[in-house]
């Protein structure tokens, strides 16, 4: 098994960093003899405004270059080497054609400030796309300027701030359950409210009792994740939000896991008032090793005014950019959102529409629900019950055999995987959170399976191969230890 | 559907194993109280070629700076993309991977991060920098907010109304409309106005913050203004929209700057409609640990081999949740990715040279408009590549009319400034030509001739 | 696991040594086990005034933070500056030369409340299970 899979093909095995390669004098690229008079800088700039020495940046040939950042590459997992079995990640294969479209002209060379006559096409594309949104999740209106996740959350977390304010007071705190995303009370946080834990019952679902017992006037919101970061649906979703609508809260879902319900869920219709979507997990947009994403808010018609500036209207037929809104909340990022990612989202609905993307959450559940059946005796199952689009494992079997979560997860690298997402949620004990989404087919999650079977059994019979993965990887176990104890944030 | 690559048969056998009779059970755990009753209304389904004809449709309905002349700026500068960056930074290696959480298979994207870091700090003169933030407006917000945790109980933040309009309202946006500790102090004559500040020189000072060169392209020296904000126990923190002037011009860490935030779109991303940006986040040694975003270091494997991984975690929400340096988790990589790989191919050299050339032309621009009957250069102090013009007439209307000839004339400062409703902030880089720039001044030139 | 009997023991498995009116405070060597290996240490400054349960400080491995919450009212008089260079010391002699703050106490009695070694070491075994 071990010896067929992929494990990368390189045949640079070191490659030192640009400054190291650097030679005084290389040239990498050149403009050619100005065409405008020279001007002399000592001229123009005060002394005190003049760089005394040059930025000690490399100098380095095309050549170099090209081959550094090539053979950079090729030390990279990827989406087009392999799947990312990521829990709460939604790592779905990203369709090329969206790389070819975002790189029309007609998209690349407009400028922000431009005259919006000039720029209907992309006026219209976000009209659209926030329309799209809207009514995948049942929602009445939506904004596409956040740039990722977390940033709407924040966007929603200061929109609700905003609705309370308006109505006399802004209120103090945020129910989270204790299973939800970091991201989550530390958007919370920032819009200066206290997080209140909210502890999940069986199944890490949240608890209506519990909900009504800590729910009172001085909640603003209530943060929950459906599915739950443990893909399971959140089935008093309905009973919790009319706890919190009666004391006059809101609802704000996390959408990361929306994967599990499009076509089958609007969150719009069962309570939420607010929510977040990710454009890089749904909608299948690249990761690009951290980022960009985009993080669009939907909101129901009460927060409408507090979306942030400006507002895509359409009038008879054509499009603007209205900055009067008196109750908006402000601008929360420059210019108009991470707008090469919102075409790649837009390509994406645009070319599976309603069907495919119900499709998409059919098979991404039917996956999810399969490996779940087939890893079940190798691995404990902390909460049995029944999952949506992901499942989670922990590693209390193999703890027995003096190996750990983070032990299973490297030697997945050697069998050539990435591993699942761990150590998340935290209500799970060395969790294992498995998503493999809709784009892989049976025959991958086979081989999948059989090499965490495989890993279960070294477990057992041979625990040291396990504990000292990876052994096939470009570099062995990184010493984070001492990356934090001895900082080395840049090249000397 | 070629994204979902399931077959009849091996869905049966999937449900079999699962035990399950057909998909559909498999969601037997959502009520059905809360279920849609709804079908996806979002258009017919496109095949790729239809895609393509689409987006095509949309982006044609556009006009962009290859079919219309453009000196358009204010934050975001087009410059010239190598064929060697778009073709390295699109390699899928780079494009589709995940946060590189696990070092062993990411190397190429942690050692880029640590290059594109190293880069950063010699660029900007600081100790340490961060991955990436998204962009300059976000980063200015997460600095303020930074120097109010480092201030203990330090409330008050200063900003210039000549720093970037958009980076004051995110700041407002985040810190709160109605905080009285936020102080926008108006300039004078374009420069950083120092007597307004005297009175915010006190014990509550959190914060100053300038952007060099400023909203009006002007190169200010900013030494004195450090001082004041040190003396009175502040952080000063600096936000460059333009950093290509870095290369050629004091960087913010040798004149006293403990925060630097900048935006990257002029490190090898096209323009793109403004998105997505690159975050810039730089700062000195002693605020390392109240520093946003993820950072990446440099280690040892278990051989002994050097390699990277992402480190200092502990700041960041996935640990330290409400207590965090910062909300956020996914950045922009993939954009410092494209930066590392532009400034390496620049070089120390062809940077500066670049600048020069921006330099030169703008100069030579400002010469040009300036000729021009009723055209006064409104600031005469030094600017970079974007310099503000005042006219006779509102800049709105005239901006107009040089669309009609088919220019992007700049932006019209009456946008923001109601004071410089007349002028224009004129931005020219090295993909001006001499032949575009004395077309400019040319068309404008027309434009304010009486009418006869 | 040791508990030395010498010392009192804090529900946030801090250890607190009391010699006179002055406090010495560390965390056991249940707390250091269960972060792992410590990365830094981020100590209060000589002169703050604390009051009981405040925090006054933070212990980071790689993965977890932890903070530290003072058990007595009073003014921090001494750290333990050596953890800076050497946060190691937490995980290798936390009772003896991973010490981190020292603190005058205004009000003694609130000792009361502390737990001894028996009592921490059942309070542990709970928690571990």
């Amino acid at each position: 098994m071990t010896d067929k899979t992929y494990t990368g093909c390189n045949l640079a095995l070191e490659e030192p960093t640009l400054f190291e390669q650097s030679v005084e004098g290389r040239l990498g690229l050149t403009f050619g003899p100005s065409d405008v008079p020279q001007t002399n800088p000592a001229a123009l700039f005060e002394g005190g405004l003049l760089r005394d020495k040059p930025a000690l940046l490399p100098e380095l040939s095309e050549t170099d270059v090209t081959r550094h950042f090539t053979r950079l590459s090729t030390f990279n997992y990827s989406k087009d080497i392999g799947f990312y079995p990521l829990g709460s990640c939604t790592m779905k294969y990203n369709p090329k054609i969206a790389n070819k479209v975002v790189s029309l002209e007609g998209f690349t060379q407009t400028h922000p400030y431009q005259d919006v006559s000039t720029v209907q096409g992309n006026l219209e594309l976000i009209y659209t796309l926030e329309r799209d949104l809207a009514e995948i999740c049942g929602m009445d209106a939506v904004t596409v300027w956040p740039a990722a996740g977390s940033h709407g959350e924040l966007t929603g977390m200061l929109m609700t701030r905003a609705y309370h304010t308006a109505k006399g007071n802004p209120r103090r705190k945020v129910l989270i359950p204790d299973s939800a995303h970091g991201t989550n009370p530390a958007s919370a946080a920032i819009c200066n409210y206290d997080v209140v834990e909210i502890k999940s019952n069986e199944c890490g679902l949240v608890n209506p009792a519990e909900v009504e017992r800590l729910m009172d006037n001085e909640v603003a919101a209530l943060m929950i994740t459906n599915p739950n970061t443990l893909g399971i649906f959140e089935r008093d979703f309905k009973k919790v939000a009319d706890i919190v609508h009666s004391k006059g809260g809101l609802i704000y879902c996390d959408g990361a896991n929306l994967n599990a319900l499009m076509g089958y869920v609007r969150m719009g219709e069962i309570g939420c008032d607010v929510m977040h979507l990710n454009l890089h997990k749904t909608f299948g947009t690249p990761h690009g090793g951290g980022g960009p994403g985009s993080g669009p808010v939907a909101v129901k018609k009460h927060l409408e005014p507090f979306l942030p500036i400006p507002i895509v209207t359409k009038n008879q037929g054509h499009y603007a950019l209205d900055e009067n809104r008196p109750q908006s909340i402000g601008r929360i990022k420059s210019f108009y959102g991470n707008f090469g990612v919102l075409i790649r989202a837009y390509a994406y609905i645009k070319e599976l529409g309603g069907e495919g993307l119900l499709a998409a959450s059919r098979l991404a559940v039917l996956n999810a629900n399969y490996i779940k059946a087939r890893l079940k005796g190798a691995y404990d199952l902390p909460y049995d019950c029944p999952v949506l689009h992901e499942c989670v494992f922990s590693d209390k079997i193999q703890n027995e055999y003096g190996v750990r979560t983070i032990d299973i997860a490297k030697r997945l690298m050697d069998y050539g995987f990435h591993p699942p997402t761990v150590y998340f949620p935290l209500i799970v004990h060395g969790a294992i959170m498995i998503e493999p989404t809709e784009t892989e087919s049976k025959a991958l999650l086979d081989r999948f399976c059989e090499s965490m079977i495989m890993i279960a059994k070294e477990c057992k019979e041979n625990p040291e191969i396990v504990k000292g993965a990876p052994h096939k990887t470009f570099r062995r176990r990184l010493d984070e230890v001492k990356a934090a104890r001895e900082l080395c944030l840049s090249a000397s | 559907m070629r994204y979902l690559p399931h077959t009849n048969t091996e869905i049966k056998e999937m449900l079999k194993i699962i035990g399950a009779f057909n998909i559909e059970d498999l969601f037997a755990s959502i009520p059905k109280e809360l279920r849609t009753a709804k079908q996806l209304n979002l258009g017919p389904q496109l095949s790729e070629i239809a895609l393509l004809e689409h987006l095509k449709t949309l982006s044609r309905n556009n006009r962009n700076a290859e079919d219309t002349l453009s000196f358009l700026g204010g934050g975001a500068y087009r410059h010239y993309v190598p064929a060697a960056v778009s073709e390295l930074a699109s390699r899928t290696e780079f494009v589709t991977p995940y946060t590189p959480y696990q070092p062993e298979i990411s190397q190429g994207t942690l050692q880029v991060m640590f290059e594109y870091q190293t880069m950063m700090c010699r660029l900007f003169g600081m100790d340490v920098s961060n991955a990436s933030n998204y962009d300059a407006a976000t980063s200015v917000a997460e600095a303020v907010l930074m120097a109010r945790r480092v201030g203990k109980k330090r409330r008050t933040i200063c900003l210039p109304d000549n720093l970037h309009p958009e980076y004051r309202e995110v700041v407002s946006t985040v810190l709160g409309k109605n905080d009285p500790d936020v102080h926008i102090l108006p300039s004078e004559n374009g420069l950083f106005n120092r007597n307004a500040l005297k009175d915010l020189l006190n014990d509550n000072l959190a914060a100053v913050v300038v952007q060099f060169p400023n909203f009006f392209g002007i190169a200010e020296d900013f030494k004195d203004i450090a001082e004041m904000a040190h003396k009175a126990g502040g952080l000063f923190v600096a936000a460059v929209a333009e950093p290509l002037s870095l290369s050629l011009l004091s960087p913010p860490g040798s004149w006293g700057a403990d925060i630097a935030v900048g935006e990257g779109i002029s490190f090898g991303l096209p323009v793109n409609f403004g998105g997505p940006t690159l975050g810039i986040f730089t700062a000195k040694e002693a605020l390392l640990r109240n520093m946003p975003g993820r950072i990446c270091g440099q280690t040892l494997d278990a051989e002994g081999r050097r390699g990277f991984v992402l480190t200092m975690s502990t700041r960041e929400q996935h640990i330290r949740r409400e207590k965090a340096t910062s909300n956020i988790c996914t950045n922009h990589a993939l954009c410092a990715t494209t930066a590392a790989i532009y400034l390496s191919l620049l070089g120390k050299n062809g940077l500066i040279e670049l600048s020069k050339i921006n330099l030169d032309k703008a100069e030579y621009a400002k010469k040009a408009l300036t000729k021009i009957n009723g055209v006064r250069l409104k600031f005469s102090v030094p600017t970079f590549n974007e310099f503000v013009i005042e006219l006779p007439r509102p800049a709105a209307t005239v901006l107009q009319t040089l669309l009609k000839d088919n220019i992007f004339g700049g932006i019209d400062l009456g946008r923001w400034y109601p004071a410089l409703k007349n002028c224009i902030l004129v931005c020219v880089t090295e993909m001006n030509s001499k032949r575009d720039i004395d077309l400019f001044a040319d068309k404008l030139a027309s434009c304010l001739s009486p009418p006869l | 696991m040791e508990f030395p009997d010498n010392l009192f023991y804090t529900k946030e498995h801090e250890w607190v040594l009391i010699e006179g009116n002055v406090a010495t405070i560390g965390i056991s060597d249940y707390a250091q086990e269960q972060l792992g290996d410590i990365v830094f240490v981020e100590l209060p400054t000589v002169g703050l005034e604390l009051k009981k349960d405040d925090t006054f400080g933070v212990v980071e491995s790689v993965k977890s933070v932890s903070d530290c919450f003072t058990p007595v009212t009073g003014k921090v008089t001494e750290i333990n500056e050596d953890l800076t260079e050497n946060p190691s010391m937490l995980n290798e002699d936390c009772y003896g030369d991973g010490w981190i703050v020292k603190i005058e106490m205004k009000n003694p009695s609130e000792t009361k409340g502390l737990m001894k070694s028996a009592e921490y070491h059942a309070f542990v075994k709970e928690e571990a299970a």
